[in-house]
């Protein structure tokens, strides 16, 4: 591809390289530029971008374990509001990330739905443990739901059983450079499943 | 002599010479209406900005407390970016509609909520001759206003049509009227020592030594009530039962997202500068210079620093003491947040204004 | 100890049969089950007062059993019983024991769950992990693993209990019990609240701010581990264990190692009772650090909250260099632990509990000493003894009560009989008890750790054990002192590399069970304090 990047997924504190597994992230890029945008809209689409993208609420969904780490990831060992992860609201309303932290079984399910459905746009959920991409180690039990995918749309995938703080804060630093690069201002609907994502499912599958 | 330097930075002049050289061009109503649009545009500036100033000094203050660094990252060294940030992220949000609440009244509580803390704001009394609105009633127009905000607060819990905001929305309502009358007696205290209800000239009354120091050791006392009172109507920690993360997930605005959740979060951190700033004014000489008696080079030197500096200056000292103070405690209960109110510090803060009387009357007072 | 109670339950029933595959097992046919009980209860030599557990078990063919597992408070005497439900697959009936022993009445609730089996009696026969509208009972050994799909409806709760009686000529009795009235102000806690602890509902109706009732709604996070656990051989189903209670991590899976060493005649060495009961005590000490994390930011103040993490993470950094994992570690394994101890284990540990003993005092200073601390615990949420054994609160929440309830005192594993510790009880049983119980545990905890840690002896650290380990028939149990209570594995072995049936006692259920109990008449915000000195964890209650 000769394409020209209007610009690349960055983040202060990791250089792109520093980045693995980006494809589909630069395939989301390239899909961007593709159309190109005006000087003006561009702009002010970069300036809500990177505000968006240093603001980042969470809303803990923690059933189990990875909530401990998150906690931990809050401490000031981590402190993660040190990258613009400073809020945790408890009210899904004014949260912008469902951090989903543990398993989700049949009975959670339909809440975990509805409280993707009571968030405000623009939001973002990140599966965190392999409880929440795939079942996990509970894969085989009547009653865990096989990867949250299947429920919300999901953003970023973080494994680990549970995932170490620094693994949390890789996978929330990869969500920072998704949300900067999206097209706020024209954007299509962001419930259709873009095209890179829906390859990286299958690679994933 | 000291009173030229005060003078000096005094905004009067300037004030005087642009109104009268608007009527030199335009009828004195234009005039006067022009004059009103620009302060409302400084005001709500000045508004943006120090809840901006107000919310990273809070994440920096509780970074501090808690042993960790806090935002360091967002824009240069000191994460001074965060803030703008959040702003931005927060005006971009979706405002949600709600299905089942009353419509009028869901929408109109959050503009209640900021519009009693604009008006409070603009009557605080920035320097000499800067005092946006300055009436003989002041300090009782601050206090009726102020009231106005507990409205959106009753409003934004009762139309959520949820059981979290309408706990949180009674008791708000049980705390703030509780707490509105050992603030408003301490407030009267003030007055009685002052001689005056108007702010202005409550500040010029104190050119001979602050209120804190004028009142023996009563105004002492009336300060420290004065702030847990303040504190609460600041709904505040330990006072923020009405928000009580822990037990009602936002309290009163669980319901409200976006830019109108924003409102309320704004009014919060405004609503501490503006109790800070009322007990500065009352209790801390406003933008009076700090005198010490017998030492005039002392005394000099502290004229030449603005009255601006000076009030900012208190203000803040008193804003870092109330964060000291929220993450310092854990909350109190229900009940034992009325107890405290009626049992203490109503009676305390009666009895006070009783002594200033008797004081003031026999001429005891500095 | 064990004969005089086999033989008094003999001379009450004749019918009674004695088991010795594995543990001593006494088998009570079921219309004689709640007299038995009840003498058991009353006996005035050694009234088996606590009712540690009851354990529901398919045994094929169609026959459901139910296990009893009681011990006395007084002597420290542990007794099990057996009892078969009658009315086969289709309708299997016992009698309820809840109105002896009060914990009976979740416990039964989950054999409910899981076996369908009834209990006469009982005043809440709902089901209590699963959906209300799920079809079949899956530790049922014939339940088909794909019977019910994914569904995102909602659930509606029913707010009415169904309670059966058996009636004289053997028919049943249909009754209905009233949990909230259509007109009850009943405010929904959890299962997304932050400060439920994990994903706990309790549905709460007030008057005013005033708790009038609360009945917990669990399940939310339950996983089906120990219908999984009955396909796997014994080592995988290890790994479980640290994800119950993943905050006593090290404990559970400790128990559960200790059931299958023992069952299989395992001798592990000297060596790895010192690293297990070391790696025992540091667990306690972080859940305690977390507890006392919880338990202020659950009552707003946040600045503390940040006091428990900092020293925590010292013991996750330990933790971390000799097992590779920081919050759950798979580190014990059947025969010994998975890998020795670190070279700079002894002295990093020796390093922590020196800093833990100098730096407790700035817990104290900013929470405990604080006046707003003192008034919102001292005096809430009383929990008597007599309830305490009754509701089987153990751990740290029975020992506040006045019930000394600590397994590693009462029946010691592992060095805890070697060791000089102090058992900390306290006699009020209100919110601040349980909270200085275990802010003393964690200098106790200290103490039995630098016993243990210049005397680690030479030796290995794990003898070897076949992969595929087959246990011989039999009923096999063992229990631990996890950090919030007792923590119990009931293994049913029918000669097998899997179990056919494991159980584990959580720890928790029985806390949230009391929290009606305890919190009633309380305020709201009382409420959530009272849920942080209980210190539960829900993925163990759930399993």
């Amino acid at each position: 591809m000769e394409m020209k990047h209007r610009k690349l997924p960055t983040t202060k504190d990791m250089r792109p390289e520093e980045f693995k597994n980006n494809d589909y992230l630069l395939r989301m890029a390239e899909e961007l530029n593709r159309d190109g945008a005006g000087i003006v809209l561009g702009t002010l689409d970069d300036l809500i971008n990177w505000g968006r993208s240093n603001s980042v609420w969470s809303l803990a969904l923690g059933t189990s374990c990875c909530a401990i780490e998150f906690m931990a990831l809050g401490a000031a060992r981590y402190d993660m509001a040190r990258f613009g992860f400073e809020v945790t609201r408890n009210s899904p309303r004014q949260a912008d990330l469902l951090m989903v932290l543990g398993t989700i079984n049949y009975r959670m399910a339909p809440v975990l739905k509805r409280l993707y459905d009571q968030m405000a746009e623009p939001k973002y959920v990140i599966a965190v443990g392999g409880c929440t991409i795939s079942g996990g180690p509970f894969r085989k039990s009547y009653y865990v739901v096989n990867g949250i995918d299947k429920i919300v749309p999901v953003d970023v995938y973080i494994p680990g059983c549970p995932p170490r703080p620094e693994a949390l804060f890789y996978g929330m630093m990869q969500l920072q450079r998704k949300i900067k690069m999206e097209r706020f201002l024209g954007k299509r609907d962001r419930n259709e499943v873009p095209q890179g994502l829906m390859e990286n499912k299958e690679e994933k599958a | 002599m000291e009173q030229s330097f005060l003078d000096y930075y005094s905004l009067e002049p300037l004030t005087r010479w642009l109104h009268d050289a608007l009527c030199g061009v335009m009828p004195e109503g234009w005039a006067v209406f022009l004059e009103s649009l620009l302060l409302g545009v400084v005001i709500l500036l000045a508004y943006a900005v120090l809840a901006v100033v107000l919310i990273y000094m809070e994440r920096r203050v509780c970074g501090a407390f808690q042993c960790r660094i806090g935002p360091n990252r967002v824009g240069g060294k000191g994460g001074l970016l965060q803030v703008p940030a959040d702003v931005l992220k927060i005006l971009t949000k979706e405002i949600i509609r709600l299905k089942n609440s009353d419509h009028v009244l869901y929408e109109l509580a959050p503009y209640l909520v900021i519009l009693a803390s604009v008006i409070s704001f603009s009557c605080l009394p920035w320097n000499k001759g800067m005092e946006a609105i300055d009436m003989q009633v002041g300090i009782f127009f601050v206090l009726a206003a102020s009231s106005i905000g507990i409205i959106g607060i009753l409003l934004a819990g009762w139309s959520s049509n949820s059981k979290y905001t309408a706990i949180g929305a009674v008791r708000s309502g049980a705390m703030l009227v509780s707490y509105e009358l050992s603030l408003g007696i301490t407030v009267l205290t003030v007055v009685i020592l002052s001689g005056t209800m108007s702010i202005s000239g409550i500040v010029e009354s104190q050119a001979d030594g602050w209120n804190i120091f004028k009142g023996h050791i009563i105004t002492l006392v009336a300060f420290v009530i004065y702030l847990i009172s303040g504190n609460a109507e600041a709904n505040r920690g330990p006072f923020d039962l009405a928000e009580a993360e822990q037990e009602l997930t936002a309290g009163y605005h669980t319901e409200y997202s976006g830019m109108h959740f924003g409102f309320f979060y704004l009014a919060e951190y405004l609503n501490l500068f503006i109790t800070s700033g009322i007990a500065t004014t009352l209790f801390l000489g406003g933008w009076m210079p700090l005198h010490v008696a017998g030492l005039d080079g002392f005394n000099a030197a502290m004229d030449y620093i603005p009255g601006i500096v000076w009030f900012l200056g208190k203000t803040f000292f008193v804003v870092f003491l109330l964060m000291w103070i929220r993450w310092t405690y854990p909350r109190l209960r229900i009940d034992q947040v009325l107890n405290l109110e009626w049992k203490y510090l109503m009676p305390l803060s009666l009895l006070l204004m009783l002594v200033m009387a008797v004081l003031k009357v026999c001429g005891l007072v500095f | 100890m064990i004969q005089q109670v086999t033989e008094k339950i003999k001379q009450w029933c004749p019918q009674a049969e004695v088991e010795t595959a594995g543990e001593t097992v006494v088998s009570v046919p079921a219309d004689k089950l709640e007299d038995v009980c009840r003498k058991l209860h009353d006996d005035t030599d050694e009234p088996m007062d606590y009712m540690r557990d009851l354990v529901g078990v398919d045994h094929g063919e169609g026959v459901l059993g139910v296990y009893y597992l009681l011990e006395s408070t007084r002597t420290g005497g542990r007794v099990m019983l057996r009892a078969e439900a009658k009315g086969g697959e289709e309708n299997p009936l016992l009698p309820s024991v809840c109105r002896i022993w009060k914990t009976a009445e979740i416990k039964e609730r989950e054999a409910f769950d899981f076996f369908g089996i009834r209990f006469t009696g009982h005043p809440d026969m709902r089901r209590l992990f699963l959906r209300e509208d799920w079809k079949g009972y899956p530790l049922r050994k014939d339940y088909d693993m794909d019977s019910n799909p994914l569904e995102l409806t909602s659930e509606v709760n029913a707010d009415v209990t169904e309670e059966f009686n058996l009636r004289p000529d053997g028919t049943l009795e249909r009754r209905e019990n009233v949990v909230f009235n259509p007109d009850d102000f009943v405010v929904n806690i959890g299962p997304q609240h932050p400060s439920t602890h994990g994903a706990l509902r309790m549905r709460t109706s007030l008057e005013g701010e005033t708790v009038k009732h609360i009945d917990p709604v669990l399940g939310y996070i339950h996983r089906g581990i120990e219908k999984m656990n009955e396909s796997l051989t014994y080592p995988q189903t290890l790994a479980f264990t640290d994800r119950l209670d993943y905050l006593s991590a090290h404990q559970n899976r400790h128990a559960l190692c200790m059931c299958i060493e023992q069952a299989a005649g395992i001798e592990v060495t000297e060596r790895v009772q010192y690293i297990r009961t070391i790696m025992d005590e540091l667990q306690r000490i972080a859940s305690h650090l977390l507890f006392y994390s919880c338990l202020v930011m659950d009552m707003g103040a946040l600045t503390p909250f940040f006091y428990g993490f900092r020293e925590r993470e010292m013991i996750l950094d330990i933790f971390e260099e000799t097992t590779g994992g920081r919050l759950i570690q798979n580190y014990n394994v059947i025969g010994g632990v998975q890998a020795d101890i670190h070279p700079t284990f002894v002295q990093k540990v020796k390093e922590f509990t020196k800093h833990m003993r100098e730096i407790i005092h700035e817990y104290h200073e900013i929470f405990t000493g604080s006046v707003i601390a003192r008034n919102r615990l001292k005096q809430m949420g009383l929990l008597s003894r007599e309830d305490a054994i009754s509701l089987a609160t153990t751990g740290g929440t029975g020992r506040a009560s006045g019930w000394a309830n600590d397994v590693r005192k009462h029946h010691p594993y592992a060095l805890y009989d070697k060791v000089d510790f102090k058992e900390i009880v306290y006699t009020h049983g209100d919110s601040w008890d349980r909270y200085m119980v275990r802010m003393d545990e964690i200098l106790e905890s200290c103490a039995i750790i630098d016993q243990l840690i210049d005397n680690i002896p030479e030796g290995e650290f794990r003898v070897k054990v076949k992969p595929v380990l087959k246990l011989p028939e039999g009923v096999f149990t063992a229990s631990v002192e996890s950090s919030r209570g007792e923590f119990g594995v009931f293994l049913v072995s029918r000669g097998d590399k899997s179990p056919y049936r494991l159980h584990y006692r959580s720890t928790g259920l029985p806390l949230v069970h009391a929290m009606d109990t305890v919190c009633r008449g309380n305020k709201i915000a009382d409420l959530i304090a009272i849920g942080g000195t209980l210190d539960f964890v829900i993925p163990d209650i759930d399993r």
